[in-house]
């Protein structure tokens, strides 16, 4: 479930990295204040206990494959709401620096689908909901297992919009839905049985770390509004700003230089080295504006188009020929570049 | 499967890369962290069907490993870990998306196999900025950096006291998940059985850690947060290292450089 930049796009990726920010900032601020500070090193350590724990993995009966925990509804059932969210996304950045398990422009996403979910929703509206104060066996099971499955249902989800939103897929909405949300049914319910499993077990062997956890749980009356409040100002802040620069026609970026400089693209001065090159490259090429000639098309047999979307379709043959060459060759120069960089680098 | 101690070797290595020494090595946390943010929005801002621009960028992860004297083969291999699940998920633009782009030769090049390429090009160029920006920086240096750009000190902490025992504890539980495999013949006792109880005294175990980690810096003055020596300063290399890469990735970002050199050597050869 761990996005990668790779699918985003910059508007979304820096409106969740806004809502990730702001709830990391609001969440920092109630762990401290709580100045419960045991739970500083015990929070640490539990990260690192969920980054062990997820590369033990386990036989699924009856299917032969085998799983592990994701560990968020754990955390949050061990630390509460705020101090599990900030262990989950202090997990989901060390995975993303080092595994490359989810991308850095993604970590906003990563830690809202996986952290925010479980920590913010599904344990306290509906794990601690069933559970009760003195929870039987099956009880715990029970109200375990829906709350991580609605936790990774409501998390998948959010992955399906916001890769749809960024639109570098071409995965359908109805499609893509109709994937993620059984499959994390199934990893949900898995899930819920292995956090229920341990909860049990360690409940058992030391009750105090359990009832401990339960009874210091501070989501009481009104903070949790807070959370979504400050969580809906960073979206609309962030959002409505990236999306004023994004939403505009060329795409942001470019709009943004047209703001700058008052024109679309970056023109060179007309005197210099970029009008020389310009003059040195329509000699060269025989078509300037890098495309074959269309008379110098292949012609296709079988296939009638329209005159006009041949000729499109022969432009855009031509920038790709010359644009093929040339990624192949600025991909050579660079590794060029920095053989000869190491070479220099080991002979000083 | 890769092995638990595989996973952490691995993870050790690319730590023991950042206390190199290099002028990319040297340089502010905080300048390598902010290219590193610039040079993945600059490519992730491109459409979807871009495919040639993406090659140009390729200067900045090659460049920046060679002056840091990186071993290639091992960052490679780390890349290319990422692409099957890339190429998992982009697979299914083909399927999506059949628009005919062009026809090279006999093949019919439709925009979701434009798009399928460009999600792989851009995965290992985001992927390889990431790995490298941990290489030359190290995670305390970047966690440093993160404080001093505004992150809460409280997540700084929690990311440091994470990395430190990120360390000890999947040592501790590759030990146990060893253990336990010893004693399943084949794959008898891997069950969830045995794994629920492995965890909970794992976690047991984790929690009086923890709390005897508490005592000790009880013991040794500690008031919620860590102190550092400041070792570095946001100076003049700085500056020009940020705005030299950013211009760069601009201008790659504005005009097409592979489609610039690639017209010029069509238009020479022809």
């Amino acid at each position: 479930m761990h996005m990668a930049d790779a699918l985003l796009s910059p508007a979304v990726g820096a409106t969740m990295w806004g809502v990730a920010a702001g709830t990391i900032a609001y969440s920092s601020m109630k762990v401290k204040k709580d100045l419960d500070e045991r739970k500083i090193p015990l929070m640490g350590v539990l990260g690192a206990f969920i980054f062990a724990a997820q590369m033990i993995n386990f036989t699924i009966p009856a299917t032969g494959s085998s799983g592990h925990l994701g560990g968020g509804l754990l955390l949050a059932i061990l630390l509460g709401p705020y101090a599990a969210f900030l262990t989950i996304a202090s997990v989901l950045v060390v995975q993303s620096l080092f595994f490359a398990d989810g991308g850095i422009l993604a970590l906003g996403c990563n830690i809202f689908n996986l952290g925010f979910f479980p920590a913010f929703i599904a344990y306290p509206f509906i794990y601690r909901k069933i559970v009760g104060r003195e929870p039987s066996k099956a009880r715990l099971t029970a109200a375990a297992i829906i709350a991580a499955v609605v936790g990774l249902q409501l998390g998948a989800f959010s992955v399906v919009l916001e890769t749809v939103a960024s639109g570098i897929s071409s995965l359908p909405f109805s499609t893509f839905v109709a994937l993620m949300q059984p499959i994390h049914l199934a990893i949900g319910i898995v899930e819920g049985v292995v956090t229920a499993a341990v909860v049990s077990f360690v409940a058992v062997a030391r009750p105090e770390i359990i009832r401990g956890a339960t009874e210091s749980v501070s989501l009481g009356s009104l903070p949790l509004r807070n959370v979504f409040l400050s969580f809906l100002v960073a979206t609309l802040l962030t959002g409505g700003v990236v999306s004023w620069f994004a939403s505009e026609n060329p795409d942001g970026l470019e709009w943004a230089i047209a703001k700058v400089t008052g024109s679309e693209e970056v023109t060179g001065t007309e005197d210099g080295v970029h009008s020389m090159l310009a003059g040195l490259q329509e000699k060269l090429a025989f078509l300037p504006d890098y495309s074959f000639k269309e008379n110098a098309a292949p012609a296709e047999e079988g296939v009638a188009y329209a005159g006009e979307a041949k000729a499109d379709e022969t432009a855009r043959l031509g920038t790709s020929v010359a644009g093929g060459v040339g990624a192949l060759l600025t991909l050579v120069l660079a590794f060029f570049i920095g053989f000869i960089l190491k070479r220099r680098q080991q002979a000083a | 499967m890769r092995s638990i101690d595989g996973a952490v070797l691995d993870l050790k290595r690319l730590d023991l890369l950042a206390t190199g020494d290099s002028s990319i090595h040297r340089l502010d946390a905080r300048a390598k962290v902010l290219t590193t943010f610039v040079f993945i929005v600059s490519v992730v801002s491109f459409n979807r069907y871009e495919f040639t621009a993406l090659f140009p960028f390729f200067i900045y992860p090659v460049v920046i490993a060679s002056l840091a004297n990186l071993p290639g083969g091992y960052i490679i291999r780390k890349i290319s870990m990422v692409i099957p699940f890339a190429f998992v998920v982009g697979m299914l633009n083909p399927l999506f998306d059949r628009a005919l782009f062009f026809h090279l030769g006999p093949f019919a090049v439709t925009g979701g196999w434009i798009s399928c390429a460009s999600i792989i090009i851009r995965t290992v160029l985001t992927v390889g900025a990431a790995v490298i920006l941990v290489a030359v920086t190290g995670f305390l240096s970047v966690c440093q950096a993160l404080e001093r750009l505004g992150t809460p000190r409280t997540f700084t902490v929690q990311l440091l006291f994470l990395y430190r025992y990120i360390f000890v504890l999947t040592e501790e539980g590759a030990r146990a998940s060893r253990a336990r495999e010893l004693r399943s013949c084949g794959r008898k006792g891997l069950g969830l059985a045995s794994f629920g109880s492995l965890i909970g005294h794992l976690l047991i175990r984790t929690w009086l850690r923890a709390e005897r980690i508490h005592m000790a810096m009880l013991a040794r003055g500690f008031t919620g947060e860590f102190h550092s020596r400041q070792v570095s300063g946001f100076g003049w290399r700085e500056l020009f290292y940020v705005a030299g890469w950013s211009a760069l990735f601009v201008a790659l970002r504005l005009e097409n450089g592979a489609q610039w050199l690639g017209g010029l050597v069509t238009g020479l050869l022809s």
